[in-house]
């Protein structure tokens, strides 16, 4: 059903369900809000959003107002909308006037200033003066942790905040306590918010009442440049928007991408800036005497070229970390076949995912956005909150819509969401394959069935064989449903991962994979960005780490080899659903590092095996012909589940073992997240949190 | 002056047994399974032509109301009776809960079946500790006597259940009042959806006054007829009435809707202290009506239209008299107070707008403004009037645009005074 509306004059059809506010904004018609927002219930507190209906002798809040609740009049012509109006007017002035008589206009040095909805709204709406001559209210400072500064006296009460966390969070920790003048917005005994996702209420903030503790008085927003790019902290892929000034990063932001991560990002994807600073390999250098020493670009590649040509092909190994990007895993891999090399590894947890199981063996395959259709979903081997905090808000979004049910196989954990604990390992899921569990009828019912599996339950011995029996029970519960759905899902935790599954960055004929890599052997071993492995088995290994941060793999190479981190280069990333996004060069990385492929590209010709491209383009060109899904930027293809039939098909032995969890510390997965100052904190914290729990228990 | 054969609150005082015993000697639950018999529409019918209107304060047809209620619905009806009776000058409710509280369970019992209702809330105001154990008593009565609960003699599965506030004005809201009997803050909701569509857990629900339901009864006993047939037209019926303030003897009566205020004060209060020259002003409806005159009051009745026509409102019928010893910016700067106080916070013009109102009457009172602040008050309170989600903004700023509006030369003649006073300090 549509309505019909006049506003503003301008005649205008809407569908049944829209709100006043999209009609008036479909007809062109700007309101001005505070509490509104899309992705959050409708508050229709700040009461800025007033318009005049015919025939209503008050003003209406436009967007609590349904287009179904304005009947047309009784003659049959459709309603008037004014938002021009002398009546709109003053009441936009009326609301004005009363948010900023408590507000203190502290703005030169509020953090929010530049940026913020009240100052916008002010000059578009207000009235330029006060006539408020009483004492204005002051609030209390709240502590509710160090990523978010409060100054709750500049707070508009606008809950926007609390709403985040309640619906999108799961996170019932903030509140409006106290009534009237005295309402105030504080987390409960003032304790800090414990999600992985809490720093976006700065963002929904339309003020400066919560702003970023890690970057107080750092910078004023218009002094910073932003570049649009990807975020590499976990497989998600959330879209970002990186803030420089003067060549340094000041901060990340999220960007809106409905398909992958809305407009939210995780603390970790916002706060690790401060970890692009700090332990940066800034030059090259070399091993001499047991002692890593500062040497030149030239002293470096060449010791490597030498060790590379002297080492016989079958002992030549690289594994390549979690955040490496497909263009330098594409000519890593491209430069040591060169030399006869077979022994390649990106699955540097000890993944059993192979690539020639087909590419939906080894993708989130229903998609992100498809989440919202499930309406049954086994979870197994996974804390999704921990390792992908974007996509578990996803099945919150989904779970309140309604009709979701959700099994568990692995440890047991707060996910933000009530879920049915099915058993601890393999064994519960092999009942779940068989029939013979309660769980398998509620997968078959289900019209748009769910199989998520985690690193946790295919990083082991039985990895493969837990793989199939996941990949059995996606099957048997897709079976003669929707031919486009495939319910069968790994999630990844590693931004690199699916770009290095695409490319065949796992061993070739004869090659060695990562246990074999790791168990000693080898002349010469090349670590992309590695650092997520036990090195301490590489024996005598000639050791090359190239890579932006000083971390494990640096401390046991012989030659260390300065790159850039994801915001200092322009590289491709796949995230866990298969989505190939290139993240954008913001700033250039300190010192004398380089961008990781040009790296690859000078090695190469030291080694007298010149790579045949001089430019990124050219190397993304031979990139496509390899590994043709990396061309197509923001895409995911469909993908049937008759795709993981070989896969279904694999027996294996499974053990009794329970799952673990792929991730302990959230706060702590990767070298950029170990340098930063304020993930260390979070994890302080959390750690704390934690121990007091179990000794209150 | 009502006769005492029209009385429906026979009890008011308390004199006689409120028991179930004496309660059915003055004639309750008497007939009530015949009316049920007659049918769910024919009540509604019943309720539409006795002229009733809500005595809450708002004073929407009952009847009227009831009908809103969806009659194939799968969700289950609720009935809300609110008796959160907060409103300063209002002490009505209080004595039905507490003198004659089986009129209330068997209109709730009434009410319930004409909107096909299973279960009906009462939301006891947090103060009225002795009123709700009164009603319960009552209630517990009534179980005993299978009158209402599971099976009852009059067939048709009722339970009535007792909820104890906690001493938020909002709370009387009926939105808010549903807010807070699911458990959560009582905060107003948005409307619409209105109750009748999604009210109590999501389901149809209607929220009615103690006074509305528990007159139910009667009416249907001796006839919408004998109902519409009191009272003038549009205004039927009986109603307690409160007086409180500068009279001999404040007290709660039953009258006719309709009677001149000055016989309603002459009549039953002794007058106003020093005769009626000396009276200053009224609020005929609680708190959150405009204030009148004298001059106003003397040939004003007491109903909805009247009093609506002089820019006030009939609203509970709690009359606040004051004489010329009062002084009206202190009073009227007490209930702002009071507004400021109970003012749930959750949209900006009332939490703000409020607490505003209050600071400026502080020191108009003292005579520390200027006059022009006079038009500035008035203007907040027409910002804060009609942009509420709840009508608690449009109640707060009522009283003082009674004050400026009846009482302007009295604020003026306070702000001479003081500046008058302050002048010569600083010239000496």
């Amino acid at each position: 059903m549509t309505k019909q509306l006049i506003i503003d004059g301008t005649p205008i059809e809407v569908e049944d369900g829209t709100t006043l506010m999209h009609a008036c904004e479909a007809a062109g018609s700007e309101i001005p809000r505070f509490c509104y927002h899309e992705r959050l219930s409708i508050a229709g507190n700040c009461r800025m959003c007033l318009v005049e209906v015919q025939g209503s002798p008050k003003p209406v809040a436009s967007c609590a107002m349904l287009v179904n609740d304005l009947p047309p009049n009784k003659d049959g012509s459709p309603k008037i909308v004014s938002t021009n109006t002398a009546l709109v007017k003053k009441a936009r002035e009326g609301v004005m006037e009363f948010l900023l008589i408590n507000h203190p206009l502290d703005c030169p040095i509020c953090d929010q200033g530049g940026e913020c909805d009240l100052q916008d709204q002010a000059m578009a709406f207000g009235i330029g003066g006060s006539r408020y001559r009483e004492n204005k209210r002051a609030v209390e400072e709240k502590h509710i942790g160090p990523l978010i500064k409060t100054i709750m006296t500049r707070c508009i009460h606008c809950t926007r905040c609390v709403r985040y966390m309640t619906e999108v969070a799961g996170v019932e920790e903030l509140g409006l306590i106290s009534r009237g003048e005295d309402a105030e917005i504080t987390t409960y005994l003032e304790n800090g918010i414990l999600s992985e996702m809490s720093a976006n209420v700065v963002d929904l903030c339309p003020v400066g009442a919560l702003t970023h503790r890690p970057w107080a008085f750092n910078a004023r927003p218009w002094e910073m440049t932003g570049t649009e790019s990807i975020d590499v902290m976990d497989a998600v892929g959330s879209a970002i928007r990186v803030d420089t000034r003067g060549g340094a990063v000041m901060r990340v932001l999220p960007r809106n991408n409905d398909a992958v991560n809305e407009e939210w990002i995780s603390d970790k994807t916002r706060h690790v800036a401060d970890g692009l600073k700090s332990q940066r390999l800034d030059q090259p250098f070399i091993r001499k005497n047991g002692r890593l020493e500062p040497a030149t670009w030239n002293a470096a590649l060449s010791l490597v070229a030498e060790n590379l040509k002297a080492a016989k092909p079958d002992r030549i190994g690289a594994i390549a970390g979690d955040l490496a990007g497909a263009e330098e895993m594409f000519a890593l891999k491209d430069l040591l076949t060169r030399f006869g090399a077979t022994s390649f590894d990106c699955r540097q947890a000890g993944d059993k995912l192979d690539p020639k199981l087909g590419r939906a063996s080894y993708l989130f395959n229903s998609s992100i956005e498809g989440i919202e259709l499930a309406d049954a979903i086994l979870i197994v081997g996974s804390n999704p909150r921990l390792e992908a905090p974007i996509l578990n808000a996803r099945i919150r979004k989904r779970w309140r819509a309604g009709g979701l049910k959700v099994g568990v196989v692995g440890q047991a954990a707060d996910v933000t969401y009530p879920v049915d604990y099915l058993g601890a390992g393999p064994e519960t899921l092999v009942d779940i394959a068989n029939g013979r569990h309660a769980f398998a009828e509620v997968l078959k019912s289900a019209k748009y069935p769910m199989v998520i599996v985690g690193q946790s339950a295919f990083a082991r011995a039985d990895g493969l064989a837990v793989l199939a029996a996941a990949a059995r029970i996606a099957v048997d519960a897709c079976a003669a449903k929707d031919a486009a759905w495939n319910g069968f899902n790994v999630l990844h935790t590693a931004a690199a991962r699916v770009a290095g599954l695409d490319l065949g960055f796992v061993p070739g004929k004869g090659g060695k994979d990562l246990a074999g890599i790791l168990g000693g052997g080898l002349e010469f071993v090349y670590l992309l960005g590695a650092d997520e492995c036990d090195l301490s088995g590489l024996g005598s290994a000639f050791v090359v780490y190239q890579g932006s941060h000083g971390d494990h793999g640096a401390s046991r190479a012989d030659v260390v080899l300065p790159g850039a981190a994801y915001t200092e280069k322009s590289a491709t990333y796949v995230n866990t659903e298969g989505r190939a996004q290139q993240t954008v060069k913001a700033a250039f990385a300190p010192g004398d590092a380089k961008e990781d492929w040009t790296i690859l590209r000078q090695l190469s010709q030291q080694a007298g095996a010149t790579l045949p491209y001089d430019r990124l383009s050219e190397l993304r060109a031979a990139m496509y012909k390899s590994a043709p899904q990396l061309a197509h930027l923001d895409a995911i293809e469909t993908r049937a589940v008759s795709g993981l039939e070989t896969l279904a098909k694999l027996s294996g032995v499974v053990s009794p073992e329970p799952f673990k969890t792929a991730i302990t510390d959230f706060y702590m997965t990767n070298p950029i997240a170990r340098s930063s100052a304020v993930m260390a904190g979070m994890s302080a914290l959390r750690a704390a949190h934690d121990q007091k729990l179990s000794a209150a228990e | 002056m009502l006769a005492d054969r029209d009385r429906i609150f026979r009890n008011l005082y308390g004199f006689h047994d409120a028991g179930l015993k004496g309660a059915m000697q003055r004639g309750a639950w008497d007939g009530t399974k015949f009316f049920i018999e007659k049918g769910h529409d024919w009540i509604i019918d019943e309720v539409k032509k006795s002229g009733l209107r809500g005595r809450g304060g708002a004073g929407f047809p009952t009847g009227l109301k009831w009908s809103f209620m969806p009659k194939n619905d799968p969700r289950p009806s609720y009935l809300v009776i609110n008796a959160d009776e907060s409103e300063p000058g209002s002490c009505k409710d209080r004595e039905i809960l507490r003198h004659d509280p089986h009129l209330l369970v068997e209109g709730a019992l009434i009410a319930s079946f004409a909107m096909r209702a299973h279960t009906s809330y009462i939301y006891v105001r947090g103060e009225y500790i002795r009123e709700r154990e009164a009603l319960q008593r009552a209630i517990d009565e009534a179980y005993a006597a299978k009158l209402i609960g599971r099976n009852n003699v009059h067939g048709w599965d009722f339970d009535l259940v007792v909820h104890h506030g906690a001493g938020a004005y909002i709370c009387g809201e009926e939105t808010a009042m549903l807010e807070s009997l699911e458990g959560k803050k009582g905060q107003p909701r948005l409307k619409p959806p209105f109750p009748a569509n999604v009210g109590l857990y999501g389901a149809p629900t209607t929220v009615n006054n103690v006074e509305s339901i528990a007159v139910a009864g009667d009416i249907l006993r001796r006839g919408a007829d004998w109902f519409a047939g009191l009272g003038l037209p549009n205004n039927t019926g009986t109603k307690l009435f409160q007086i409180s303030g500068h009279v001999a003897r404040p007290c709660v009566v039953e009258e006719e809707m309709g009677i001149p205020l000055r016989e309603l004060i002459d009549k039953h209060c002794g007058g106003v202290t020093g005769g009626w020259d000396n009276l200053l002003a009224v609020i005929p409806g609680g708190s959150s009506v405009r204030c009148i005159t004298a001059e106003q009051a003397t040939g004003v009745t007491m109903d909805f239209d009247a009093l609506g026509k002089l820019g006030s409102g009939l609203g509970t019928a709690a009359v606040i008299v004051m004489d010329k010893s009062t002084d009206i910016i202190g009073a009227i700067r007490r209930l702002a107070y009071f507004y400021k106080h109970e003012s749930c916070g959750q949209c900006t013009p009332c939490r703000e707008g409020t607490g505003w109102m209050w600071r400026v009457l502080e020191r108009m009172e003292r005579g520390e403004a200027e006059k022009r602040e006079i038009d500035l008050l008035f203007e907040v309170t027409k910002q804060v009037e009609g942009h509420t989600i709840c009508a608690l903004g449009d109640a707060a700023a009522w009283p003082v645009q009674g004050l400026i509006k009846n009482f302007r030369p009295v604020i003026e003649a306070r702000i001479d005074q003081y500046q008058a006073r302050h002048s010569k300090v600083a010239a000496e």
